[in-house]
């Protein structure tokens, strides 16, 4: 007999995709089958990591049999980006980073395009380059786009023509240089984090289509199939209604599939063979150089408390090292800025947070949003603020972290949210040694390391995160019953594994009053035929796709309950559906929804009938966000809401090899509610996994900006043999004011804080702090040995 | 590129092929069979999402040639599930939501299937040992290890 879950928001319902997951059934797109007419595309990509390009000769490559086309940036001179339009489809006079596409090529096998590809001759006149954020940010670096005051931005975003700066966002508060002499503790420091790649399992692949009559279909694994058919219209100047894009599962986004990164070539390789479908897919190594990376981030921050542990000022410069491209990035930047404190009241603050051009492949999203990056640094000094006036770390975190109803660094009132309760369950979970007083280093009480040679030590480390979002992101919703009462909920949020499809069905047939399982999300992702939706990204979905589904669903039930009122000749509101059929309270007669949903139901007699297909709709955007002051960052709303949370992990250290073993990780966000506790935890899970990997990760270049270890055996990431033995999560629920049954999102927010913690952890364990990543066994090794005394 | 008439069992069934040389077995079960259960998340056996069985072993299909497969056994994902009944790990990968985006799920499947015929009742450490081959970069791999672990406490495969 099938399962039958009523009232399902707050269950673990299974996942809706699992059947098909587990089955080898999921289609991806690059199992999507074209037939034998398919074509496939190469990238051309820059050796140099900037030159001019002086020439493009594609005839040799023109003259390989089976190669159809190929296409230069003359074909196709035409930008693309989302908030700062800087990116050339192809290169046409310049390359700024190794892999920079210079030219497609189309042909009838991968083969064949891969070896016409080689045959391409490119011309170029090596530039200077620059790689660090800082030095290219100096009025004298190499510059990578003199055009830059000619690019189209968003309102909110201030480029800086003439530098290498495509972001700065300024925050003031208070007055930070009168503070700084009431502080009895002052740290300052510089954190630099490189970049790092999303690694999703599933590499970028994408398939287009150009029809003689001018449709064009793109099949794409995308977390944005609506912004990318509104901005690949918008650079191939293609009407909107003329673009469909279609994307399935998608194997792993972490930000990397957010916005338009490679799809724009099969589009443009498509239009040069029409009525020929064109697939283009990235290699690993491409996955790693030619998609999207995490940016880099030099931090130079200084914060000061009183004797009593209370903060009093910060003064901070984020550098992100936004590489060849900023078109996405510099929002990261920004919202670094607004959010530069990281999740604590401070009443003085300076803050300026600049996204910086450098000759690196394009920083994008990932992940946290450039959340990790700005935490690894704030949540170290807040250990040695606490140390240095003799107070706990996880006291020193309780007492500073923002609490509901305070103004903060933006001046908005901070929505309701609970850290210090996360901090509690952390703390609890991970047998947490008070620290107040002792001197360092300090290896932690309780449980000993597994053998002499190893220290044992635990760290914690909180965070906060907003959606960083434009102001006006939508999310829309349909829902459609078929007979027998089933339900089709049309979204068009992406499921990459994040469980949304699972948590739409539960909200939709929580809202409608049917069992979760009558409910399907439809899919594949089609902008023809689903509802609008901005972008699966922010950790956004749940909260705002949410609010347009169970818009949805309440106004289908709004539809039926009139329906059945005006038949029964009773009020709409005694009626109630529970369980798939309407109930009367006062009547106490039941309708089953069968059939009605679709046929209506007879007047007496069958004097004509009422009613019809139940279609509900609904959507969702929030309308309250407001422009900051471009001088002091100040604003009434900055943004949607923050989710918060705290992480304590307990490590040993191998002092013989340097090698990290984080033995335990005990992690508490506040969700607002939990829609389904077991997803909720999963992310939890996994996200600390990949947060504690991201310490251990760095994607290498040799000194002309050759990258070397653009593979999976030597960018290494977590395998089932590193990861802790347990993962502890726990579930805090503040509900948010306007989210769905009071959620909020928490994809991101599980690895913001991972690394911090285990720096903590380690310097718990040494006595020894790492102000840069990737916290690498050799680093590790080097600062023991340094530390030891010299013999005799 | 010559080509070669091969005979191979593909979960169950006789497949009677011609493939060049140069084809791996994944591209055979993917282009020529279209069976995708199998993925290409790097075509040179550093993910494992390409892992199915030959001859009862697991395999990258991505490092071996189709032609090699000649006269031998090969079962991918698609065959681990018999007219809708699930296999046990296939319930238990559901059961404990060790399933998230699904690109590694099938490697990983076939992984822990020759694990658990080789070895009924594994440890934790040879679960780990066992799939530290197959990455996943959503789940943590802990739901995965206690999946194998309830399959194998189930007695199934």
């Amino acid at each position: 007999m099938a399962e039958f879950t009523s009232n399902p928001v707050g269950k673990n319902v299974p996942r809706a995709d699992a059947y098909d997951k587990v089955t080898g059934a999921a289609t991806f797109v690059d199992d999507m089958q074209f037939g034998p007419g398919l074509l496939y595309g190469r990238l051309v990509r820059s050796p140099y990591a900037h030159a001019l390009v002086k020439k493009v000769d594609v005839s040799k490559a023109l003259a390989v049999p089976g190669v159809r086309a190929v296409v230069t940036g003359q074909d196709v001179p035409a930008r693309i980006g989302l908030y700062l339009i800087d990116r050339p489809v192809f290169a046409t006079d310049r390359v700024r980073v190794v892999g920079d596409p210079v030219a497609g090529v189309i042909a009838t096998s991968e083969e064949i395009a891969e070896e016409a590809a080689q045959l391409v001759e490119v011309e170029y006149e090596e530039l200077p380059a620059v790689f660090d954020p800082v030095e290219a940010a100096q009025p004298d670096a190499p510059l990578l786009h003199p055009d830059l005051g000619k690019y189209k931005v968003a309102n909110f975003i201030f480029p800086e023509p003439g530098t290498n700066i495509s972001e700065h966002f300024k925050l003031r508060k208070g007055d930070v240089e009168s503070a700084w002499p009431r502080c009895a503790a002052i740290v300052e420091d510089t954190f630099r984090l490189p970049q790092i790649q999303h690694v999703p399992l599933e590499p970028h692949a994408a398939v287009a289509l150009w029809e003689q009559s001018g449709q064009v279909t793109l099949w794409t694994s995308s977390q944005s199939p609506f912004a990318q058919r509104d901005l690949i219209a918008q650079s191939l100047d293609i009407p909107h209604g003329n673009l469909r894009v279609v994307s399935p599962y998608v194997g792993g986004g972490f930000g990397g599939k957010a916005g338009v990164s490679m799809e724009v070539y099969a589009v443009a390789m498509a239009r040069a063979v029409k009525g020929h479908a064109v697939k283009l897919r990235m290699t690993r190594e491409e996955e790693f150089i030619g998609t999207t990376v995490r940016q880099s981030l030099v931090a130079h921050t200084k914060i000061g408390c009183d004797a009593e542990g209370n903060l009093l000022a910060m003064e901070t410069q984020y550098y992100f090292g936004g590489g060849a491209y900023n078109d996405y990035g510099v929002n990261i930047a920004r919202a670094a800025g607004y959010s530069c404190t990281g999740p604590y009241n401070i009443p003085n603050v300076k803050g300026d947070s600049y996204c910086v051009y450098t000759n690196r492949p394009i920083g994008s999203a990932m992940r946290g949003f450039g959340m990790p990056e700005i935490h690894w640094g704030i949540e170290q000094i807040m250990d040695q603020l606490a140390e240095k006036i003799g107070m706990d770390g996880a006291e020193f975190r309780r007492r500073n972290c923002v609490k509901t109803g305070q103004t903060i660094l933006t001046g908005m009132k901070m929505p309701a949210v609970d850290l210090v309760a996360c901090i509690d369950k952390v703390t609890e979970a991970i047998g947490w040694e008070d620290r107040r007083g002792t001197a360092r280093p300090c290896p932690a009480a309780g449980p000993r390391p597994s053998t002499p040679h190893k220290k044992r030590g635990q760290g914690i480390a909180i965070m906060w995160k907003a959606p960083a979002i434009p102001p006006n992101p939508g999310s829309s919703a349909i829902v459609r019953f078929n007979e027998d009462a089933t339900v089709n909920v049309e979204i068009g949020a992406q499921e990459m594994g994040q469980g949304v499809f699972t948590v739409a069905a539960q909200m939709a047939a929580q809202a409608l009053g049917v069992p979760y399982e009558w409910v399907r999300v439809s899919a594949p992702i089609d902008t023809r035929y689903s509802p609008y939706e901005w972008q699966t990204v922010a950790s956004r979905t749940t909260w705002s796709t949410g609010n347009a589904v169970k818009a949805a669903a309440e106004d289908a039930r709004q539809q039926i309950l009139e329906i059945v009122a005006e038949h029964w000749d009773e009020d709409a509101e005694d009626l109630d559906i529970k369980d798939g059929k309407v109930i009367s309270y006062k009547s106490e007669r039941e309708q089953p929804l069968q059939n009605m949903v679709i046929y209506g139901l007879p007047n007496e007699n069958f004097e004509g009938w009422k009613g019809g297909p139940i279609v509900g709709h609904g959507m969702f955007m929030p309308t309250y966000i407001t422009n900051l002051d471009p001088e002091t960052g100040q604003g009434v709303r900055a943004v949607v809401h923050y989710t918060v949370g705290a992480q304590a992990v307990d490590l040993e250290v191998d002092t013989e090899t340097g090698q990290v073993e984080v033995l335990k990780i005990a992690s508490a966000y506040d969700v607002g509610k939990a829609i389904n506790p077991d997803l909720v935890l999963v992310q939890i899970e996994g996200g600390a996994v990949h947060g504690m990997s991201s310490a251990f990760e760095v994607l290498r270049f040799d000194e002309k900006g050759q990258p070397i270890n653009s593979n999976l055996v030597d960018y290494r990431i977590a395998t089932s043999a590193d990861v802790p033995q347990e993962i502890h999560g726990d579930i805090v629920e503040t509900p948010l004011e306007d989210g769905p049954w009071g959620a909020r999102g928490v994809g991101e927010h599980v690895m913001v804080q991972t690394a911090p913690a285990i720096a903590n952890g380690i310097n718990d364990a040494l006595g020894i702090r790492f102000s840069d990543l990737p916290l690498s066994a050799e680093k590790i090794f080097l600062a023991l040995e340094e530390r030891k005394p010299t013999e005799e | 590129m010559a080509t070669h008439s091969i005979t191979v069992t593909v979960n169950g069934g006789k497949e009677y092929l011609d493939v060049p040389s140069n084809m791996t077995l994944l591209q055979m079960l993917r282009e020529k069979l279209a069976l995708t259960g199998a993925k290409n998340g790097c075509a040179a056996g550093e993910c494992g999402a390409c892992t199915v069985l030959v001859d009862g072993e697991p395999v990258n299909s991505c490092m071996m040639l189709a032609v090699e497969a000649d006269g031998r056994e090969v079962t991918t994902v698609e065959g681990l599930a018999h007219e809708g009944q699930l296999s046990a790990l296939q319930e238990a990968f559901t059961e404990h939501n060790a399933v998230q985006c699904g690109f590694c799920t099938p490697g990983m499947l076939i992984s822990a299937h020759a694990l658990l015929e080789r070895n009924p009742h594994p440890t934790e450490q040879e679960i780990r040992e066992a799939l530290v081959g197959n990455l996943c970069r959503c789940t943590g791999y802990l739901r995965i290890i206690e999946s194998v672990q309830a399959a194998a406490a189930r007695g199934g495969v």
